[in-house]
């Protein structure tokens, strides 16, 4: 990055670290804390989807979409997680190039199992060999942020179904009784208030999820947990940087950031909680706002 | 005019394979000298210069790959890259899972390293310390000696200096890199000529590939060229062709 980096075998100090934290390498361990912040900023909305849907469905007067939604939310909360983050990406990675196999192949008389083999023909692999290295990243964090949605969607499912059990029934009979139709006392006077029951449930989850984030590292993709590891180890002369073993300092640097984290958002969601109990019959919602 | 459409669209998905495949080369990115990721992030060492002589002269696309050592022969037999060049020795039990190329580097000896002043009895009846997977787990494990795995060669030579295990079985060419960058800390305690020698992983059904490998090899071994990078990356007393 410095001119004066060119040999860092010359350097000394504080001008020897600066180059050393500036390093390609380094580069690369700074753009994974935005692969980290990337899948929390997109996995977070769409767990919350996932579970809004399921949510529904397992509170849905028809009998097979209460069932499935049933089904979901069992299997994902009583199967471990990990072997759900090995299972998802590999179902999905294995089942799409499958079909593209067939669609896309000249010569499908191969069978796609041969012994250990897992064979499709170069045009079904996704993404094709071909693609840039970035595009072979992508498809992985897209992988592996489809796995987080439907572990976390399955509980954020529970929290919000408990939540939307948990508003007064009186009051939606109120709201009948004042001629709304269901879906109107379900927009209007139910979803507003199960906010306030369901946060501490999601803040939770947000806060698991947080925690979660270096099975990443499981599933191959290069996060903060690789780097760390990786520039931790000690090094010896092949590199331009020599040093001995540093993963603790990089491993404190991790534990600091997640302190970080899971601190900030505490602070956020306690404040967002006692916005949402405001006017509430309840204990935080007496207290608060007076 | 559906079927002209149909019939294009047909011939457009038909036409893709017949753009140049890239061959993904697969390594681990641990193991220096053989393969390590350098300080600009990208894959370097041994391997790395030998790998791209072969796609040069076998004409290949290539590109590089990082996976973990653990789940490197699953990750190749579930197609995400297409070939190991990761300093994996050839052995019978591996090859009933892949198949290898012929060997690209001679049995490199592996060495039993240890803080300095450990007594070699250790070796009999000590804990000693290798990487999961590898043949130097195997060898300590058919001894008499305790052995402890880790998933990376790193945490392997930290076992040892922090006390976890009594010496660590490795490559030599990995371990004397460790023991010249230890300042004396550490020394080689013994050594022992494992496997038959280095070469390169591809599934079994991917025979065309180790064909041309394979034939890669035969060139860069009768023009001396492979020798040249061995010397480069390794000491004096590593074998040549």
């Amino acid at each position: 990055m410095f001119e004066m980096c060119a040999d860092p075998s010359t350097l000394e100090g504080l001008a020897w670290l600066a180059c050393y934290l500036t390093n390609g390498k380094h580069f690369l361990f700074y753009q994974s804390f935005a692969t980290v912040l990337g899948l929390l900023a997109l996995a977070a909305p769409m767990a919350l989807l996932m579970g809004f849907a399921g949510a529904l469905a397992k509170r849905s007067r028809i009998l097979g979409l209460r069932q499935l939604g049933q089904v979901y939310v069992a299997m994902v909360r009583g199967i471990p997680d990990i072997v759900f983050f090995l299972f998802v990406p590999l179902l999905i990675d294995q089942g799409i190039e499958i079909i593209r196999h067939y669609a896309l192949c000249a010569d499908t008389s191969a069978p796609i199992y041969q012994g250990n083999d897992f064979v499709v023909c170069q045009a079904a692999k996704m993404p094709l060999s071909s693609a840039e290295p970035w595009v072979h990243s992508l498809y992985g964090f897209f992988l592996a942020l489809v796995a987080f949605s439907i572990v976390f969607g399955a509980f954020a499912a529970n929290t919000l179904d408990g939540a939307l059990s948990a508003v007064p029934a009186s009051q939606l009979e109120t709201a009948r009784a004042y001629g709304m139709t269901p879906r109107q006392a379900f927009w209007r006077i139910q979803l507003p208030q199960m906010w306030g029951y369901a946060l501490p449930g999601l803040a939770n989850l947000w806060q698991i999820l947080i925690k979660a984030t270096p099975l990443l590292f499981l599933l191959g993709i290069e996060d903060i947990v690789y780097w760390a590891r990786e520039l931790g180890g000690a090094k010896g002369s092949r590199f331009d940087y020599p040093h001995p073993d540093w993963r603790i300092y990089y491993f404190g640097a991790l534990l600091l950031f997640y302190m970080l984290m899971t601190w900030g958002s505490e602070k956020f969601f306690v404040r967002m909680q006692a916005r949402l109990s405001v006017g509430q019959a309840t204990l935080s919602g007496k207290g608060a706002g007076l | 005019m559906k079927k002209a459409l149909m019939t294009a669209l047909a011939a457009g998905l038909f036409t893709l394979p017949a753009m140049a495949d890239t061959v993904r080369l697969g390594t681990e990115g641990a193991y220096p000298p053989y393969n390590f990721i350098n300080d600009n992030g990208e894959v370097d060492g041994y391997e790395r210069e030998v790998g791209d002589l072969l796609c040069e002269v076998a004409k290949l696309e290539c590109t590089w790959v990082t996976n973990e050592w653990d789940s490197i022969i699953p990750n190749l037999v579930g197609g995400n890259y297409d070939t190991i060049i990761a300093g994996m020795s050839i052995t019978a039990e591996r090859d009933e899972v892949i198949d290898f190329t012929q060997a690209y580097l001679p049995p490199d000896p592996s060495f039993y390293v240890a803080l300095a002043g450990t007594d070699p009895s250790v070796l009999t009846s000590g804990v000693i310390a290798a990487q999961t997977n590898t043949i130097q787990a195997g060898e300590v494990a058919k001894g008499s000696a305790t052995l402890v795995e880790f998933a990376s060669p790193d945490e392997t030579v930290a076992a040892v200096k922090n006390g976890e295990a009594d010496a660590v079985l490795a490559d030599g060419a990995f371990l004397q890199d460790a023991v010249d960058a230890s300042n004396g800390e550490l020394v080689i305690i013994d050594k022992v000529l494992l496997g038959g020698g280095i070469g390169i992983g591809v599934r079994e059904s991917d025979t065309e590939l180790k064909g041309k490998l394979n034939a890669a090899i035969d060139t860069i071994k009768a023009d001396g060229r492979l020798n040249t990078i061995i010397k480069k990356w390794f000491s004096e007393e590593q074998a040549v062709y």
